[in-house]
């Protein structure tokens, strides 16, 4: 399906994750697969309950009832994750693969100071004693730009600020050195101003390690600086992925040029940004053909009867759609 | 709450303990209103109701008798000089003779008070130790078969008349079965100049049944809030992020998700030590322990009103304390809050 | 009906084992209160109707049972059961009483708190943080001692013990609604505050406040029966379930168990079956964890 499969870091296959609530099964990732390779930054991208963070939690083996990953495969450097056991899941978790969350006020344990939580990463994952663990620490919030980093690992999280936070977040994700990073979100809850920082940063953290990262965000933008590779979720499914820099100046698929047209450029001030008309539509109950459809201004008698699939577009970029833009078509 | 970005600087120090300072000022000014205000109420009510002159003068007295009896108890001044009076008396430590004892009442009630306190500990203690562990368990696994029980149980223990449930243990374990004793206070022992039945094996055997029947409910609604406590905490985020780190679950529940979920039940903690010492006059009630419960009920049956008086008083104080105590646990749990 | 049969509060109660159990037991109660006197053949009250001859029967099942006295009887020959049935309707009726009357009052100052703030807010709100950190049975004791026993002052100390729940969650309710730019806009407007507090502040405070009024009706019993129990509570010739428990304890140490032991369960069952309910009312009814 896929054409670095043998290079790949991590390859997920036809990933199904589930939640059977009172109200019917919500199918939040249904059938999703790609691959990201040694050093490579994937962008995840999709509106807000597109199924993208479940995506990030499947793959960590995080999903607490009533979520269920119900098939398919996430394989890390060949060893399936899904069927991988508990005991397992949680040697990787933090050692292979760290997690930095959206929101740094609420992810960082209030009563701990933050020497305690990030000493707890190299406590499970390290034999160091207490001397060099401290030592690591502090070394580590130094290469995130917190001074005085000594001092403060005696600090409670409600002392720093929210961009510090995620600094400290980030410190800890990075601490066991982890192959892969999944950031969800990870500057949406701060301040315009702080956000470059802090995307700065991760890209240089990941860069130094030769790490991975999986960037989970609604915002195009901040993928497109970032990622080498970009995968587009809607509704659970693929609906494109490519390239970035193919992805972002050619895209294929309606709803990914959808989500390019919504970003505000600030070299050409429009009155009004465009915006894909409608909503997402109810998960628990798709209709029937392509789920895009009632949104997409190209679609005709067959997406409403056939569920288009993931198609070559060009030598990088695949996308699931009846009828994809081609270069040099304004949609 | 500090503020974002404040960092504890050597330098802060000196502010820190002038926070402090004024802190404790304020708090022991509010203490105070406190008690004057129940002094207060105390007074008016006792003022309003019944005629204490007949408490003291025998049934035979005569007019003049009666009339001077008066005078010495200042009955016939008017309510804000007998005010006046009774509450300059309490400054100085004067609480007035027990009519009933012709004793000075709060030395009546301090003689009593150990017992009642080494019972409402020892109930106060069992609560704690059966509370937190089967609450953190219920809380843990909400929809386990056992957890269930365990809720219903705790509702059961809220919904029991505590003094009917020491009848049953009366009954059960000393009529019927007699392997312990259905009333009194044990042999005791003296530890740093208290006299407490702590420290004798007989003393024991006396306290357990009081002690159980004094805790249930507490133990009880600790119980509630340690489970409700640790399912709010157990959505954070900060608990998936624990996990993500490899932690597992266990240590997710007990190391980041317990202090978390116990801050709410310091709160509680306090109001339920008020709550054991007022029950705990009924308690005493039915096992006839000589603590100061009972003799506040007996005096109330004999309208000994300085008795009364004294231990509203001295729970009134108690309770400020505790209070205020709480309110200082409450800032070694959580950094996030300061004494302000 | 059929409507309220499909609402989700009405699945969901039904899908709940606790709260069709509480409300079986409250419904049990409710009739044992009001249909008691036609159950049983002799009123307890009627010193006609007593036998000394029928005194200290073991319940039926037990040796020495009287057919015609389920329960037992106690030292004056009076059956136990009918006993309970006569003082669950005094227990029942000082607990909704009394809730009754701390809803009106404590909604009515929580009102005026919160609508006219400033010094009748203060002190109205101090009274009330004052008398939470005291135990309500304690505060309930002093009262019952000072103004001696009877229903009527039993309902007062209970009242004086219970509108400050009402007040306060009222008083916040009324706050937070009157900064609303609607209302103050209603309020230039000319909109009397009666129309204001019906149309906006007490719709908002109505869940609370019934969860609040259910648990406290059982709260209420437990006071009144501990009260009673001290001697302090109703006199002995309104026997509420309180009082029977401590004519009963008098004799509970020559093993005569049933005259205590079967009021204490009547509390048990009435107290219980309202926990279970308020409980799951209090989920049902609480946005915040739907």
């Amino acid at each position: 399906m896929t054409v670095q499969t043998q290079h790949a870091l991590l390859a997920v296959r036809d990933l199904r994750t589930y939640f059977h609530t009172f109200s019917g099964t919500v199918k939040a990732v249904n059938g999703v697969s790609f691959d990201i390779g040694e050093g490579e930054i994937m962008g995840l991208v999709g509106e807000s309950g597109g199924g993208k963070s479940v995506v990030g939690f499947s793959i960590l083996g995080l999903i607490d009832s009533p979520g269920q990953i119900m098939g398919g495969q996430i394989l890390l450097n060949g060893e399936d994750l899904v069927t991988a056991g508990e005991d397992r899941l949680r040697q990787i978790r933090g050692r292979e693969i760290s997690m930095v969350f959206q929101d740094p006020m609420t992810s960082l344990n209030p009563l701990h100071t933050v020497g305690q939580q990030m000493d707890e990463v190299l406590r499970l994952h390290s034999d160091l004693d207490a001397a060099a663990r401290r030592k690591a620490c502090v070394e580590m919030l130094e290469s995130v730009g917190i001074s005085r980093a000594a001092d403060r690992l005696g600090a409670y999280p409600h002392q720093f600020s929210g961009g510090m936070r995620q600094r400290v977040v980030i410190a800890i994700a990075m601490l066991a050195k982890p192959r892969l990073i999944i950031a969800d979100e990870p500057t949406t809850a701060l301040d315009v101003t702080i956000q470059s920082q802090i995307l700065k940063l991760m890209r240089q953290q990941i860069a130094a390690r030769g790490a991975s990262m999986i960037l989970i965000t609604h915002d195009l933008a901040v993928v497109s600086e970032m990622a080498d590779h970009i995968t587009v979720l809607y509704c659970g499914n693929v609906v494109e992925r490519g390239r970035t820099r193919d992805l972002i100046e050619t895209p294929a698929h309606p709803y990914t040029r959808g989500l390019i047209d919504s970003i505000p450029d600030p070299a050409n001030r429009h009155p009004r940004l465009k915006q894909i008309p409608g909503t997402v539509p109810d998960i628990r109950n798709l209709p029937k053909g392509c789920n895009f459809r009632d949104r997409c201004p190209r679609a005709q008698a067959l997406c409403a009867v056939e569920e288009p699939q993931l198609r070559p577009q060009n030598a990088s970029q695949w996308a699931a759609c009846h009828y994809p833009l081609q270069p040099g078509d304004l949609a | 709450m500090g503020k974002a970005g404040a960092f504890p600087d050597p330098a802060d120090k000196k502010s820190q303990y002038s926070d402090m300072l004024g802190y404790l000022i304020k708090r022991l000014i509010q203490m105070l209103l406190v008690l004057w205000i129940v002094s207060l109420v105390v007074f008016l009510m006792m003022s309003f109701t019944g005629d204490p002159v007949f408490m003291i003068v025998p049934i035979d007295a005569t007019d003049d008798q009666i009339q001077q009896a008066r005078r010495i108890l200042g009955l016939d001044q008017s309510l804000p000089v007998q005010y006046w009076i009774f509450i300059s008396s309490l400054v100085q430590g004067d609480f007035g003779q027990s009519y009933v004892f012709r004793q000075p009442a709060l030395a009546l009630i301090l003689e009593r008070m150990p017992a009642t306190v080494e019972m409402v500990l020892v109930a106060m203690v069992l609560a704690v130790v059966v509370a937190i562990p089967l609450g953190v368990y219920a809380g843990a696994n909400p929809n386990g078969r056992l957890s269930r029980i365990i809720m219903a149980g705790s509702l059961l223990g809220i919904s029991l008349p505590g003094f009917w449930v020491g009848m049953v243990l009366i009954y059960f374990f000393a009529v019927h079965l007699g392997i312990f004793p259905s009333s009194g206070r044990g042999e005791t022992g003296e530890v740093f100049g208290v006299r407490t039945s702590l420290v004798t094996w007989n003393g024991w055997h006396h306290i357990i049944l009081p002690a159980v029947t004094l805790s249930l409910a507490t133990m009880a609604i600790l119980l509630r809030m340690t489970r409700a406590g640790m399912m709010e905490v157990a959505r954070q985020d900060y608990m998936k992020f624990a996990r993500a780190k490899g932690a597992t679950r266990q240590d997710v529940l007990y190391k980041h998700g317990l202090k978390n979920a116990l801050i709410p039940v310091v709160t509680i903690f306090g109001l339920q030590l008020g709550d054991l010492i007022a029950f705990a006059t009924i308690t005493e009630t039915i096992f006839s322990w000589p603590g100061m419960g009972k003799l506040l009920i007996d005096s109330i049956y004999r309208a000994d009103r300085p008795v009364i008086v004294v231990y509203l008083m001295l729970v009134a104080l108690i309770f400020v304390v505790i209070n205020f105590l709480v309110d200082l646990v409450y800032t070694l749990i959580d950094p996030r809050i300061t004494l302000k | 009906m059929t409507s309220f049969v499909q609402t989700e509060f009405f699945h969901n109660y039904r899908r709940s084992t606790s709260a069709v159990v509480g409300s079986a037991l409250m419904l049990a109660f409710a009739f044992a209160v009001t249909a008691g006197p036609f159950l049983v053949d002799q009123n307890p009250y009627d010193i006609a109707a007593l036998n000394l001859m029928d005194s200290y029967k073991p319940p039926v099942w037990l040796e020495g049972g009287d057919p015609r006295f389920l329960l037992g009887t106690d030292g004056q020959g009076r059956d136990v059961w009918a006993s309970i049935l006569y003082g669950a309707r005094i227990s029942v009726f000082i607990g909704l009483v009394a809730m009754i009357a701390s809803c009106v009052i404590g909604t009515v100052l929580g009102l005026i708190a919160g609508f006219y703030g400033g010094i009748v807010d203060s002190v109205i709100m101090r009274i009330a943080d004052i008398q939470l950190s005291f135990p309500s049975i304690l505060i309930a004791l002093f009262l019952m001692s000072a103004v001696g026993t009877g229903v009527d002052k039993v309902l007062i100390a209970l009242t004086a013990v219970g509108w400050v729940v009402y007040a306060r969650t009222v008083r916040g309710a009324t706050l937070s609604e009157i900064k609303k730019e609607y209302v103050q806009a209603a309020k230039v407007a000319g909109l009397p505050n009666s129309k204001i507090i019906r149309k906006h502040v007490l719709p908002n405070v109505m869940t609370p406040l019934i969860v609040i009024a259910t648990i406290q009706v059982g709260t209420f019993v437990l006071i009144e029966a501990s009260l009673s129990f001290l001697g302090v509570g109703v006199p002995i010739t309104q026997p509420s379930l309180g009082l029977l428990i401590k004519n009963g304890f008098d004799v509970l140490f020559s093993g005569l168990w049933w005259t205590s032991v079967f009021p204490g369960l009547a509390i048990m069952t009435l107290v219980f079956g309202i926990n279970l309910f308020g409980d799951f009312l209090r989920d049902e009814l609480n946005p915040r964890l739907k």
